[in-house]
């Protein structure tokens, strides 16, 4: 029997790949070629031996400042290239590796290139900007100001009083006109100030100016049709012209005071109108003088930019893997001739050779005349657990990482999970139409998978898509387990022949009442289709459906034992098997065990007995005789024993619980200092406890498989309620409308409550089935993730 | 009702409650002061700030750097913190937030206030304001001639408003009016402050009376010993203790009177709370008080955060955060000016 069981072929994932410790004494000279070489190769994961000093004492300190000074700047240049919205596609052709140095060179003459450029092209657009609001200014305000001096000065204060009343000095197309009949401006000592103002800031600035002037202004006030950019965020804002009017002079430095705290810039506009119009011909050479030296500049400047962006990406990725390689390299310890770096870490131990190979080569590229020092050490702590995943086994470790990473070479459940997680998923979500729907979604998935894989996706497609593969195997259960439950829609189909019931008479009027007779074999596949809405339907379904979950949950739970027997052997603890498993195994099998035995019997031979009545009376009154409820020869005596058992393994589980001294020693944990001590007392409360545990768990846990039944009866009803009172109701009118609508919330209600909230809800269930009553049973999850220095890992997160 | 807050009060605050709490979690510890003090350079400082919530505030900054930046940078931070603080927050916890920033308000009119008096540019001086205690017309602050100006023009649109009611007069603003200004300002808002804790009862009045209470005493100290001197009257001195605190009443009567420090000293000792912070300096020092002042602070703020189902956590963690940038500062400037000897003088050490 041992024999057999270690000549079983290795299998990957079954448990973790076995770890070893290495040691490199790297020659400086060669180190960052080495540290280099072995994050391409990404199979080594470093301990960081510096763990006690702060990241500024470390022996590469001033090059990981480097880095990260160049990939600010580099993060300037993305800005940079972002806000002129320029999109740059790198090169495709091969650029040789540049030296950081280099880089590094590079990357602040661009920077001092084009802060210059920046800098330059903001004074441009000040004054441009300047320029554009004395324009609007120029052009807003003259229309205030239209003057006409005819006018008496009598009417002032008939105008004020007019506007005041008003009191809105919003409608400025009528304000206009009032402005165009009545101008005594110069006669009347009655000054104005233009200027313009952005629109936020207005109605406050109106409110500041009439209390500073205690209300002895008038405010006009018109938008300029054109946004002008704000220079510092380089945004359009919208502005306003105004054109305040009042007398005084305390009042005038008191409004450019004003003007000057709500960063309102002032213009001076002439009264004249020739001068006006000359003024506005200035302003306009210059503003198109400007408008072409700054566009040239911005031209300039995107080409600079344009130069940056072709290996902007390289570039980037370049700093991160340098700035990567200093981190690791600043794990390292300098021996004590200084001369060399000493690192320590884990690696797979297949990976030995290729790890020797990679430093090797590392030594020849970098003309070193010492080579690098490879040699395995003992290891003190736990090693990591790394697990060689592919694409499809992936998804289904990360659903077991997830409750924990596994104990270093402790049975692995995602094995099973590939297997048993889609299948209890089934279970509960059986209709294969729904399943088809699954399927061609999961399908669409796989189809694009190129693409999707290199694009970044919002947070709930990026889970769809990364459990793509469970999606499809779960669809591909569903179908299985709907065509057993002949369910399509809720609606069951004769694809396996005829029924096996037939009507008593011609007529069929008592087929729902009566019932029918059976009248040949039975249906090959899956469930008789007669069953459908018949009387007795849902207490045929519920009886299959909750034996099967009982069969499927104790099939389960003595996998995760049978695997608790794998890991005890495994790790060579006897006292494990035989005072842990086989009690376990005892009782569970000699009690639920023996019920699933009992309905495949019942199943098998179709007998009448009441499995209720059977097992509650094993407990209550084991020699009285089963009556009716016989299943087989022999049931009582075997009762009576298995009740002995019982009792027996509960006792041998209490007191040896006593014996099972170092259960909790881990065998490949702790060699050397960590040994804990000794202490009898709380292991044995811990093991009372396990086993209370236990016992008390076997009664839930089968329990918690009954939600099986449990979501799959509220399925196939929910598919039911939305297939009969939403289609066939709709579908019984005649008008088409109706039917339409009905059609429409019937798809609505599939796709959203039966597909997305019941795979929701079935899927976490299975979640639960694995975590709690499957992993319990023997998975301790108390490992962590081997994390190699690898640069391919870098660049995916580093973003 | 006191005692039960346990039952409603995470209906509206419980999120904020643990979201500043998890910000707790991120203040500096002694082992983050202790690496940074041994930073050669203000490039360290930022270095080992990026492994800290300030990270991602100091990372675009190109070197070399400024202590200015530093200190702005995360001061930027705390603003950002409590803007998110205060988008969630519903009544009366959005009250109680605005009332935080009160005191920088006031700190931010004296300040600009004092600089137009001494005809610096208004830009230049905004810039040095504190941002959680600027509005929106803070500028116009600049046009004031007089304090009815100013409280008329500008500070009536502010929360400022009513506690000016007790400091408007026509007299022309001068440095000793402003000091003044400030100091009756503060105690108005203390005291409003005070008794908008105590109507949201509960846990929040009791523990907020505490640090409020402090903070009055401390000024009241403050007040006394930087009039010691001066042409302040002693009514007038007494007119800007708060009226509640510990001190109050009849510490306050003392305090009026005091003509040197150890007078000062000699009143204070008898009050149990502060009787351990006199007790550490020697007689006729006053240097290290605030050092002492802000310890117990520290300690006292840090104790709010022991009891749950209360504001003063808000309170006490925007306090903590000010401290903790008043101690990168220092440091900075330390290590800046190659004074590292003198690093330990003034940083205060939380948690």
């Amino acid at each position: 029997m041992d024999d057999f069981l270690d000549k079983l072929p290795e299998m990957d994932l079954m448990r973790s790949e076995k770890m070893t410790l290495v040691q490199l004494i790297i020659p400086v000279e060669s180190a960052h070629r080495c540290v280099t070489y072995l994050g391409e190769l990404g199979l080594l994961q470093f301990r960081d031996l510096n763990a006690d000093k702060s990241p500024f004492q470390r022996t590469f300190a001033t090059q990981v400042k480097r880095c990260g000074e160049m990939s600010r700047k580099l993060r300037f240049f993305k800005d940079q290239i972002d806000k002129a919205g320029l999109r740059c596609l790198p090169r495709h052709e091969i650029e040789p590796d540049i030296e950081l140095g280099d880089l590094e060179r590079q990357l602040a003459d661009h920077e001092h290139e084009v802060l210059e450029m920046n800098s330059n092209s903001e004074k441009l657009r000040l004054t441009y900007n300047e320029l554009l609001e004395f324009k609007i200014v120029l052009q807003k305000a003259s229309g205030f100001l239209v003057s006409s001096n005819a006018h008496a000065i009598g009417d002032e204060t008939e105008l004020h009083e007019s506007t005041y009343s008003n009191n809105g000095f919003i409608e400025s197309s009528s304000l206009l006109e009032q402005e165009m009949r009545h101008e005594p401006l110069n006669q009347s000592g009655l000054r104005f100030i233009s200027g313009i103002i952005n629109k936020d800031k207005l109605l406050k600035f109106e409110r500041m100016l009439f209390r500073a002037t205690r209300g002895n202004m008038l405010f006009n006030q018109t938008p300029s049709d054109e946004e002008i950019m704000d220079p510092s965020t380089s945004e359009m804002v919208e502005k306003i012209v105004f054109v305040v009017f009042f007398s005084g002079e305390q009042a005038r430095t008191k409004i450019l005071k004003i003007c000057e705290a709500f960063g309102a810039n002032c213009y001076p506009v002439p009264e004249d109108t020739t001068k006006q119009r000359q003024l506005t011909r200035e302003v306009l050479s210059r503003l198109s003088d400007l408008e072409a030296t700054l566009d040239a500049g911005t031209r300039h400047r995107n080409n600079a930019l344009n130069a940056v962006g072709y290996s902007l990406t390289k570039w980037m990725t370049t700093v991160r893997r340098e700035k990567a390689v200093y981190d690791t390299l600043n794990m390292l310890n300098f021996d004590v001739t200084k001369k060399c770096l000493v690192g320590e870490g884990w690696c797979p131990t297949f990976a030995k050779t290729q790890i020797h190979e990679v430093l090797q080569r590392a030594t020849f590229d970098s003309n070193s005349q010492v080579g690098v020092i490879f040699h395995v050490m003992q290891a003190v702590e736990s090693p990591p657990t790394y697990f060689r995943t592919n694409k499809l086994t992936n998804a289904f470790q990360e659903i077991i990482d997830a409750y924990g990473v596994a104990r270093y070479q402790e049975a692995n459940p995602a094995v099973y999970s590939v297997v048993t997680y889609p299948f209890l998923f089934a279970v509960m979500f059986g209709d294969w139409g729904h399943g088809l729907c699954l399927l061609l979604g999961a399908l669409y998935l796989l189809a694009r998978e190129r693409k999707l894989s290199t694009q970044k996706l919002g947070s709930f497609m990026e889970m769809l898509f990364g459990g793509r593969y469970v999606i499809l195997l779960m669809a591909l259960f569903s179908i299985y387990c709907g065509l057993i439950y002949n369910e399509f829609f809720s609606v069951p189909f004769h694809i396996f022949g005829g029924s096996a019931y037939k009507c008593r008479d011609a007529t069929c009027s008592d087929a729902y009442t009566v019932g029918l007779v059976k009248y040949r074999d039975p249906y090959p596949f899956g469930v008789d289709p007669s069953w459908r809405g018949s009387r007795t339907e849902l207490p045929y379904l519920n009886s299959l459906k909750m034996k099967m979950s009982i069969l499927l949950g104790i099939a389960q739970m003595n996998l995760g034992l049978i695997l608790s027997f794998f890991n005890a052997r495994f790790f060579g603890s006897s006292l494990d098997i035989r005072y842990q498993f086989i009690p376990q195994m005892i009782f569970l099998n000699s009690l639920f065990g023996y019920l699933s035995l009992l309905i495949i019997i019942k199943w098998c031979t179709g007998s009448q007995a009441d499995l209720y009545h059977v097992m509650i009376y094993m407990f209550l009154s084991p020699t009285e005789e089963l009556g009716e409820n016989e299943l087989f020869w022999g049931q009582r005596p075997l009762q009576a024993r298995k009740i002995h058992m019982e009792r027996f393994q509960g006792r041998t589980y209490g007191v040896l619980g006593t014996s099972e001294v170092d259960l909790d020693v881990e065998p490949d944990s702790a060699r050397g200092h960590q040994e804990e001590e000794f202490n009898f007392s709380e292991i044995f409360v811990h093991q009372l406890i396990h086993s209370i545990e236990f016992v008390l768990g076997s009664v839930s846990n089968t329990a918690s498989y009954l939600r099986l039944w449990a979501l799959s009866l509220a399925h196939s009803e929910l598919s039911t309620v939305f297939y009969e009172k939403v289609l066939l109701l709709a579908w019984g009118y005649e008008n088409i409308l109706i039917r339409l609508i009905g059609v429409v919330v019937f798809a609505f209600a599939t796709a959203f409550i039966l597909l997305m909230m019941e795979t929701l809800s079935a899927f976490l269930h299975a979640l639960r089935l694995h975590w709690v009553e499957f992993m319990g049973k023997f998975f301790h999850g108390d490992g962590y993730k081997f994390k190699p220095f690898s640069f391919a890992l870098i660049s995916d997160d580093d973003e | 009702m006191y005692g039960f807050e346990a039952l409603t009060f995470n209906i509206h605050g419980g999120y904020l409650e643990a979201i500043v709490r998890g910000h707790r979690a991120g203040l500096l510890t002694t082992a983050d002061y202790n690496n940074l003090c041994q930073c050669e350079n203000l490039d360290d400082i930022k270095m080992h700030l990026s492994a800290t919530k300030y990270g991602s505030y100091l990372q675009n900054e190109p070197s070399p750097l400024h202590t200015t930046t530093i200190v702005e940078k995360c001061t930027l931070k705390l603003v950002d913190d409590y803007k998110h603080m205060l988008c969630q927050a519903t009544e009366p916890m959005s009250t109680f937030l605005e009332y935080i920033r009160y005191g920088h308000m006031i700190d931010n009119v004296v300040l600009i206030v004092t600089g137009t008096l001494h005809e610096r540019d208004v830009q230049e001086l905004i810039e040095k304001c504190h941002p959680l205690g600027m509005f929106d017309s803070i500028a116009t602050l600049a046009v004031a001639q007089n304090m009815r100006e100013l409280y008329r023009l500008v500070l009536v649109d502010t929360p400022l408003a009513p506690y000016f009611s007790e400091c408007l007069t026509s007299e022309d603003l001068d440095d000793m009016n402003i000091e003044i200004m400030r100091n009756t300002l503060y105690k108005a808002y203390l005291e409003d402050f005070y008794k908008f804790c105590q109507k949201l009862g509960g846990a929040t009045a009791e523990i907020m009376s505490d640090l409020l209470a402090f903070e009055a005493d401390r000024r009241a100290v403050n007040i006394t010993i930087n009039s010691i001197g001066t042409e302040l009257t002693r009514e007038d001195r007494k007119k800007l203790y708060s009226n509640f605190g510990f001190l109050y009443p009849y510490g306050h009567e003392e305090l009026a009177i005091c003509e040197d420090i150890d007078q000062v000293r000699g009143v204070m000792e008898k009050y149990p709370p502060y009787q351990a912070i006199f007790s550490k300096m020697s007689y006729g020092e006053s240097q290290m008080l605030d050092k002492a002042f802000y310890e117990e602070e520290v300690r006292r703020l840090c104790l709010a955060f022991e009891q749950q189902f209360h504001y003063a956590v808000f309170f006490a963690y925007m306090r903590l955060r000010e401290q903790e940038i008043r101690n990168l500062m220092w440091i900075s400037e330390c290590v800046a000016q190659n004074q590292k000897s003198r690093i330990h003088d003034s940083v205060v050490y939380m948690f």
